[in-house]
């Protein structure tokens, strides 16, 4: 559900993936651009430059991160759920959100790397996903907001994702679309029952907008005049909108939303200018969102370690598994003999 | 403690979504064996009644056709508009053939 919609170098040391034959043929690099000119397809057993598949295994693998990581944050709240349906219907959430991440591992093995090393990469801290997960869910209202806001956001880029020029990518993001309205709901109108409660009760949702607002813009990335990666993704049909023009729709969307749940959002410089046509905003802090991105965000370190103590604790049922199915094929072929 | 084993190998997904249709590849996913597999594509791919059935194929099972020969097997069709209805005219007095 949720990319960060710029490319984040990850740290230096990452392995090189695997790379399927190429070479630097201009006949086959005109063909692939001829390709992408006419808005078709690259499928994984075409022939691709080798900066458009490391860019591809690159971002696949980073909002694949992303999935797994941001189940932390609403994992936290599944037994602290105010009741069954709304433990319910989080269970069922963070559930897609693990799904999401097998379909996106799945998209970017496609290009050679593997999944150990995909996974390598994030639990040795080398590969990044968004910086959104390292702040904290502090109260109730934190699992509704990130609903509405943050998987808002998430949806603002991942729709352009469907028709992003990799096939497998591309299709990984209709699968992801489809659920992904589901998670946005749920969590709006988990805010509006809360705004029928009591006092306590909406200023805690007032809280969490105001704590997660500015976070959900800078999710979109760097303003374009600082994004020197963008023009070369919408070159190759990888991204289809600018960061900017997607910031500006999800502000445009989210206004209306905000006053009919009754909260403001914490901006004195959003307004709505006629000319534009659009809403106006204030200045992000981009200082404090590299920051965190560069690992120094409040939550950065025990996600990290969450993760990567579940995937150690879950080591032996992966060997068992394998070990449980050479096993009964030997029986199997035992019996048959 | 047993040393790190190899990856769960890859399998490919197929999910007839209703009866009287086809299953379709629908995605990917890695599994210790094919018992395994088919009860994570049960959680993975049908969790909202996306099926009533599912195939799992192990994915270097599959033999697929080379991309360098695309023109070799596909093209010779292309050329061969006589095999379409379209390609026939008949006098509208015999209306629907």
């Amino acid at each position: 559900m949720y990319t960060q919609s710029f490319n984040v170098p990850d740290s230096p040391g990452a392995k090189t993936v695997a790379l399927a034959p190429s070479s630097d043929d201009p006949a086959l690099q005109a063909a692939f651009d001829t390709r992408i000119d006419a808005d078709g397809r690259i499928e994984p057993q075409d022939w691709m430059p080798e900066a458009y598949r490391k860019t591809l295994v690159r971002q696949i693998s980073q909002h694949a991160h992303s999935e797994i990581v941001g189940m932390l944050p609403e994992g936290n709240w599944i037994s602290r759920a105010p009741s069954l349906k709304r433990k319910a219907i989080l269970i069922a959430k963070v559930q897609d959100e693990g799904g999401h991440g097998l379909y996106l591992y799945s998209a970017a093995e496609t290009l050679g790397t593997s999944r150990d090393q995909m996974l390598d990469g994030l639990h040795s801290g080398r590969a990044k996903y968004s910086s959104i997960f390292n702040y904290p869910t502090l109260t109730w209202a934190d699992v509704g907001v990130i609903g509405w806001l943050v998987d808002g956001a998430a949806i603002m880029n991942q729709v352009p994702l469907c028709r992003c020029s990799y096939g497998p990518y591309a299709r990984a993001m209709v699968r992801v679309c489809k659920e992904e309205s589901f998670h946005q709901r749920q969590g709006y109108e988990a805010l509006l029952v809360m705004m029928t409660g009591t006092e306590e009760q909406k200023a805690m949702v007032q809280d969490a907008v105001n704590r997660w607002w500015w976070k959900c813009l800078a999710m979109f990335g760097p303003p374009d005049a600082d994004s020197p990666n963008s023009a070369q993704g919408m070159r190759w049909g990888i991204k289809r909108v600018s960061n900017d023009e997607l910031r500006q729709k999800f502000v445009d969307a989210t206004v209306p939303q905000a006053k009919v749940l009754g909260v403001t959002l914490p901006d004195p410089d959003l307004k709505w200018n006629a000319e534009r046509q659009h809403y106006d905003y204030g200045q992000i802090d981009w200082a404090e969102f590299w920051e965190t991105v560069n690992g120094n965000g409040p939550c950065n370190k025990e996600r990290l370690a969450t993760r990567v103590k579940a995937h150690n604790e879950g080591q032996w049922v992966r060997d068992a598994a394998l070990t449980h199915a050479a096993k009964k094929q030997a029986r199997s072929i035992k019996e048959a003999a | 403690m047993s040393t790190q084993l190899k990856e769960w190998p890859l399998w490919e997904i197929f999910v007839r979504s209703k009866q009287g249709l086809e299953h379709k590849h629908c995605g990917s996913l890695h599994a210790a064996d094919a018992a395994q597999a088919l009860e994570m594509a049960r959680d993975v791919y049908t969790r909202r009644q996306e099926g009533v059935s599912i195939w799992v194929v192990e994915s270097k099972a599959i033999t697929a056709s080379n991309p360098d020969e695309k023109g070799e097997l596909f093209d010779p069709a292309a050329d061969k508009i006589y095999r379409h209805p379209t390609f026939y005219e008949i006098p509208d007095e015999v209306g629907h053939m």
